[in-house]
């Protein structure tokens, strides 16, 4: 075989192997859509599950979901924009800023399920929270912020010098500069990262087991007094999310219908990533076009 | 006072609030290495009292086969061999990444090299996507799609380390992928020019010039992609058959680091040498995510381009 036989071949390997992953992902999603979407219903999505019996939904689930979804996300982007900041702008290239750096690879890189145990023993035993939403959401912070501390830094290096010198060259302090020139300019990038951000905290589940616990207790959704334990604001109450439901009805569910409801769950679970990556990609170009004038 | 000399004394307003700025985004930073400091000492601590409190036998954890820390063996020791859960973790990983990586390096030279246009429009969204489907839903389709399917080819119940592969194997795929994307398109113009120039066809230049300089971009995105498999929990648990028994063959139950962790944490008493067994185990899948990090940063500096 001469060279040009071999590089047809090989480009016809390389176009089956394209081929066969955009069929992978396509057949992916048709399943769980096929099989999940007549499943969901108005009824699923609102009534609560049923542990013995077929028919139930996951209505309680679902809220957790996003209420975790959003107690997170209120804790860690603050502490991921401050460090974010820190690493792209008051940095300075010494030992310490490597620590810094070295610290946050290796908590990106930590299995989920590991920093789920660290939260239950911290944050479930030791300050007792019990398995509560609160414990959940710490959990799902220290899951979440290397990540977004690196899209927030990776965002505010991409806008170029020159700004920061002209924030500094009208007489504002380092400090207003990034605030007022630098953050707005970034911020496109930095709320694109965030919705990614929150489509992997609505999908995690390993380290919510632990935290958030596996029971959904009955909620009065009448009672928005945060404190009174039946109310779904209440954040020290147990919590299954979504994604655990998932798990935890094929692992150790007796119900009847239980690949019905997780493939209908599933199904939802798909769709919200997929409008979370949406979302991302169209508030980002949106508001890149808004802030620079760009049309 | 005179006011110049006053404003000259004292900190202005706006240098005060850069001090505070400057302030609250250390106190971030400090947050997240206290975190990792704290899980690291935490799990250690945790870990550790199988080995100093109850006085495993640290070789004797990391060879012995029988796994049933409540049962105690003739000696009066009790039994809890690791060595099932880390072949099951390294097996799934390995087998994992030796599927994986064909499929994704292919992937990604089609997408630099072959045909830039529908890679960006088609593929690069098909693995954005693959990426955020969570790993439940990886292992719910594993149960119901991946397994009956290995119990009707092979025999056997299905679950097992060929059926771990298989999940793990889509999961890491977009990782290994993108990765080794960006190693190919750091790859500069001029080298594929110059092998061009030689007569050299596509494939040719792609085989021994594109994937020789990226290299170690590829081999970082491959072990990054082997961490990730290390380290999944649920997905695996799933489809695993969760049987701490060393596996005799790829279909037969076996078991993870993270799913006897995932399913057993909950059934222990805090303190229990059962309990500080399955510490133990934690700690070892953080040991090893150290060491994928650590082989990470050697290919790093020995691949760097000169």
């Amino acid at each position: 075989m001469d060279a040009k036989q071999k590089d047809k071949l090989a480009t016809g390997i390389l176009y089956a192997i394209a081929g066969i992953i955009v069929l992978l992902l396509a057949s992916l999603l048709g399943y769980i859509l096929i099989q999940g979407l007549p499943h969901v219903s108005w009824h699923f999505l609102t009534s609560p599950a049923k542990a013995f019996e077929a028919g139930g939904g996951i209505g309680i689930q679902l809220f957790n979901s996003v209420y975790l979804l959003v107690l997170s996300m209120l804790i860690s982007v603050p502490i991921a924009l401050g460090a974010g900041i820190y690493l792209a702008e008051y940095a300075k290239a010494n030992w310490i800023t490597d620590v810094v750096r070295t610290a946050i690879e290796i908590l990106s890189s930590l299995p989920s399920v590991v920093v789920g145990l660290f939260g239950f023993l911290v944050f479930v035993l030791q300050f007792n929270f019990g398995f509560s939403i609160l414990s959940g959401a710490l959990a799902l912070t220290m899951f979440n912020l290397p990540l977004l501390t690196r899209n927030v830094e990776d965002s505010l290096r991409q806008v170029s010098f020159a700004q920061r010198e002209a924030g500094l060259a009208l007489g504002l302090s380092r400090w207003e500069t990034v605030i007022h020139v630098v953050i707005p300019e970034s911020l496109p990038g930095i709320i694109t990262g965030m919705i990614l951000g929150a489509g992997r905290v609505f999908g995690e589940a390993a380290a919510l087991i632990y935290t958030a616990g596996q029971s959904a207790p009955a909620l009065n959704f009448s009672d928005w007094n945060p404190f009174d334990i039946a109310s779904p604001l209440n954040p020290i109450r147990p919590a299954e999310t979504l994604a655990v439901h998932i798990w935890k009805i094929n692992s150790e569910g007796i119900q009847p219908d239980a690949a019905a409801v997780s493939a209908g769950a599933s199904a939802v679970l798909i769709l919200a990533v997929l409008l979370f990556n949406i979302l991302a990609r169209f508030l980002g170009n949106r508001l890149y076009r808004k802030m620079t004038a760009e049309s | 006072m005179d006011p110049i000399k006053e404003a000259m004394l004292h900190r202005s307003k706006a240098a005060k609030l850069e001090r505070r700025g400057r302030w609250i985004s250390f106190t971030c930073i400090s947050i997240i290495v206290l975190v990792v400091v704290a899980i690291f000492s935490f799990v250690a601590t945790r870990g550790l009292a199988t080995f100093f409190d109850n006085k495993v036998n640290l070789w004797s954890f990391l060879s012995k086969t029988t796994w049933s820390p409540a049962v105690k063996d003739a000696h009066g020791a009790p039994q809890v061999g690791a060595l099932p859960m880390i072949v099951g973790s390294f097996g799934v990983t390995f087998l994992s990444a030796i599927v994986a990586t064909p499929f994704a390096v292919g992937a990604a030279i089609f997408m630099t090299e072959i045909s830039p246009q529908v890679g960006k429009r088609v593929l690069q969204p098909v693995i954005e996507l693959l990426v955020g489907i969570p790993s439940v839903v990886y292992g719910f389709i594993g149960l119901s799609v991946v397994v009956p399917l290995i119990r009707n080819v092979f025999g056997g119940t299905g679950f097992g380390i060929l059926a771990g592969t298989f999940v793990l194997f889509v999961m890491i795929l977009p990782t290994v992928t993108s990765m080794t994307v960006d190693a190919l398109s750091a790859v500069p113009r001029h080298y594929r020019e110059a092998s061009l120039a030689l007569g050299g066809t596509r494939w040719q230049t792609i085989s021994k010039v594109v994937l020789r300089a990226a290299m170690p971009g590829i081999l970082t995105g491959v072990v990054f992609g082997m961490a990730r498999a290390f380290g999944e929990a649920l997905a695996v648990q799933m489809v695993i058959g969760n049987a701490a028994l060393l596996p005799q063959n790829l279909i037969s139950p076996a078991s993870t680091l993270t799913s006897v962790l995932t399913s057993g944490i909950g059934n222990t008493v805090m303190g229990s040498l059962e309990n500080n067994a399955l510490w133990s185990l934690a700690l070892l899948l953080l040991l090893m995510s150290l060491a994928f990090n650590l082989l990470i940063r050697w290919i790093g500096k020995k691949g760097e381009m000169k």
